[in-house]
């Protein structure tokens, strides 16, 4: 019955391609896959994209990343969707290259294009960073926006009233957010249940966003940052000798409008002071010039923190460059249950896949793989690119990937140009993959299953005036996919 | 292979139509498609959602002339009527004009450059909502605005609109990788 089906989804893509079309993998279906597959899908016609993906339900960070009480940065999944119903195009999920299928066996079927993002963090690499109640940012958020890995998170909001967040981007803004905004405005978005359930019992009233330098290098943006201040019922606390600047802050802020803009929205926070706390109100603090030393343990909750001890530091470097923040000795504690460290994400390394450990990316020039050679002349992986944050690193918006697609579908024309990639008939592409995953027992799921998973999802959140309430673990999602 | 060719051309065009549905209407919308593809399609049965409207018969100016000049250098003319943003006109005449959040003032990629400062200053100042989508904006200039957020009205007759330049800096606060 499946493999019925999948032949007939095979024998349809066909209709109008060329006899031997190329056939290319992007691998990982985000926004970075995404905007790769729509231009070379746009750029070439007669070559046939698959995206593949290891959940089983598509767009990356846009569903597991992107807060729940922000749907309008949603919106660009109906542009990916309508990119996955082009006829020379489908979404394989379920499918995880370096576990389902090995990198070497996938580059044998197709050229293939790694879009697969970071899905690790950075460590802070300090005492008591195993200790309970200390985690990512990232495991924070895919928790509450119903990531199947980590839907059994369960963090505990109910022994403590303090969060420590490390880092002022706009993770941590998030997280601070959706800490502190009242439950009644989330339960009308499509944060999970589960999620809302625990924070609807959350003790947490006081959240503190620790940054090593200053306001003006602080990494969120304006936009989110004129929200974390404007969330109803809460107080916001920045100390004023913080929003002092030096020369270098003004050349910073001189050169760079997003800094001076960011700037300008703390201090005027921090004049317009707290009023005195109201009974039930939360806190919103902002911490400059302090990095973490170590985790302090608690001395009732044998393996969980109690605390995190900070070193003051003060900025070093020149006009040009980016300052770095040194310690100067001095120390001193916030007291907490719960820590989010929000440093930074970092990409998977996999099998056969060159990778720059120290940068944490593929080691590439403009997407094309550079090979692990030691000769002179850079050599290049035929028939092997990347995309977004596994080609630049961690940063930037969802648009940031547009230019990043555009580089490297550049250097896949001009190799298809150049004749370096071939579409000969060796190249099995869809029915090759899809022969081995059936031989390993791999239920894939196309995009029109994944569709019956959306459709499930509107259809639960209707129940609760909720735009969608997210199946959050593996069993419902394949289950319903199979449906 | 004649039938398959047909296929796509009902497909490009539902899906133009379909595209340009998704974006949020700020104005009535006026199915002015310009592309030969529409045309060929309104006597065939399987295309049934495009009305034909005797705006474009009419005599009186209800539109404005816009050029886009995309990053190559190529210019495009086009009219859009009265109350339509940039961004709605652009997609109805297949001007690459990104808009992942369909004008929600939720992303930066329908940026685009007024390419004199005289338009520019007739246009209404950007809300502060808009200011920190175009913080974002790559290759940001003194005069660029979201075309989401630029509509149509009677002074800004032959504004001249240029797509930015994607430039090799990603980096979203402003880092400058250090030469070398």
């Amino acid at each position: 019955m499946a493999i019925f089906g999948k032949l007939r989804w095979i024998s349809r893509s066909f209709t109008s391609l060329p006899a031997n079309p190329l056939r290319i993998c992007v691998v990982g279906s985000g926004p970075a896959g995404f905007y790769t597959a729509e231009k070379i899908l746009k750029a070439h016609k007669g070559v046939e994209v698959d995206i593949v993906d290891r959940l089983p339900t598509p767009f990356g960070l846009v569903r597991s990343g992107v807060a729940p009480d922000h749907p309008e940065t949603k919106i660009v999944i109906n542009q990916f969707s309508r990119v996955s119903q082009n006829d020379r195009c489908s979404f394989i999920g379920n499918v995880s290259v370096g576990s389902s299928v090995s990198l070497p066996e996938l580059r044998q079927m197709y050229n293939a294009l790694l879009a697969y993002g970071a899905e690790s963090d950075r460590a802070l690499g300090i005492p008591g960073e195993e200790l309970g109640g200390v985690y990512a940012a990232r495991e924070f958020v895919w928790w509450y926006n119903g990531h199947p890995d980590c839907r059994n998170l369960a963090p505990d909001l109910t022994s403590t009233d303090t969060a420590v967040i490390l880092g002022q981007g706009n993770v941590a803004l998030d997280a601070a957010r959706i800490l502190l905004r009242p439950t009644v405005e989330l339960a009308r978005t499509d944060i999970t249940s589960h999620a809302l359930d625990a924070l609807e019992e959350s003790s947490i009233r006081k959240v503190y966003l620790v940054g090593r330098r200053g306001p003006v290098q602080a990494a969120c943006t304006a936009k989110e940052l004129r929200e974390v201040l404007g969330i109803k019922d809460v107080s916001i606390h920045v100390k004023q000798a913080d929003l002092v600047t030096t020369p270098a802050d003004e050349v910073e802020m001189k050169n760079n409008r997003i800094r001076r803009r960011v700037y300008e929205l703390i201090s005027k926070a921090a004049s317009s002071g707290p009023s005195p706390p109201l009974p039930g109100q939360r806190e919103l603090h902002f911490v400059f010039f302090r990095k973490p030393d170590r985790f302090l343990e608690s001395d009732d909750r044998s393996g969980h923190v109690a605390g995190v001890h900070l070193e003051e530091t003060t900025l070093e470097g020149d006009d040009l460059g980016k300052r770095i923040a040194v310690g100067t000795g001095i120390f001193d504690d916030i007291s907490c249950g719960l820590v989010l460290k929000s440093i930074g994400y970092k990409s998977v390394a996999i099998d056969s896949l060159p990778f720059d450990h120290y940068k944490g990316i593929v080691p590439n020039v403009g997407g094309r793989v550079l090979s692990d050679s030691t000769g002179d002349l850079p050599q290049y992986e035929t028939g092997l690119y990347v995309c977004g944050w596994l080609k630049r690193g961690p940063t930037g918006i969802i648009a940031t990937n547009l230019y990043c697609a555009e580089e490297t579908v550049a250097s896949i024309s001009e190799d298809i140009g150049k004749g370096v990639l071939t579409s000969n008939s060796s190249k099995p592409g869809r029915e090759g993959l899809l022969q081995l995953l059936d031989s390993r027992n791999i239920r894939v799921v196309q995009f029109d299953d994944w569709e019956k998973i959306d459709a499930e999802e509107k259809e639960l959140g209707n129940l609760k005036n909720k735009p969608r309430e997210k199946l959050a673990t593996w069993e419902e999602l394949l289950q319903v996919a199979s449906e | 292979m004649f039938i398959s060719k047909f296929s796509r051309l009902g497909a490009h065009a539902i899906k133009d139509l379909v595209k340009a549905r998704s974006i949020t209407p700020r104005t009535s919308y006026v199915p002015a498609i310009q592309n030969s593809y529409s045309q060929a399609l309104r006597h065939k049965s399987f295309c049934t959602t495009a009305e034909k409207v005797s705006e474009e018969g009419s005599e009186e100016k209800q539109n404005v002339s816009v050029t886009f000049v995309d990053k190559d250098g190529e210019e495009k003319n086009i009219k859009v009527p009265f109350g339509m943003s940039m961004l709605e006109a652009a997609h109805e005449n297949d001007i690459e004009l990104e808009g992942a959040c369909e004008g929600s003032l939720a992303c930066s990629t329908c940026h685009v450059i007024v390419m004199d400062v005289d338009y520019y200053n007739k246009l209404e100042d950007p809300a502060d909502e808009e200011n920190d989508m175009l913080d974002l904006a790559f290759g940001l200039s003194e005069t660029s605005r979201l075309g989401c957020q630029i509509i149509a009205k009677p002074e800004i007759n032959g504004i001249r609109l240029a797509l930015p330049v994607a430039t090799r800096n990603f980096a979203v606060d402003g880092y400058k990788p250090k030469p070398h």
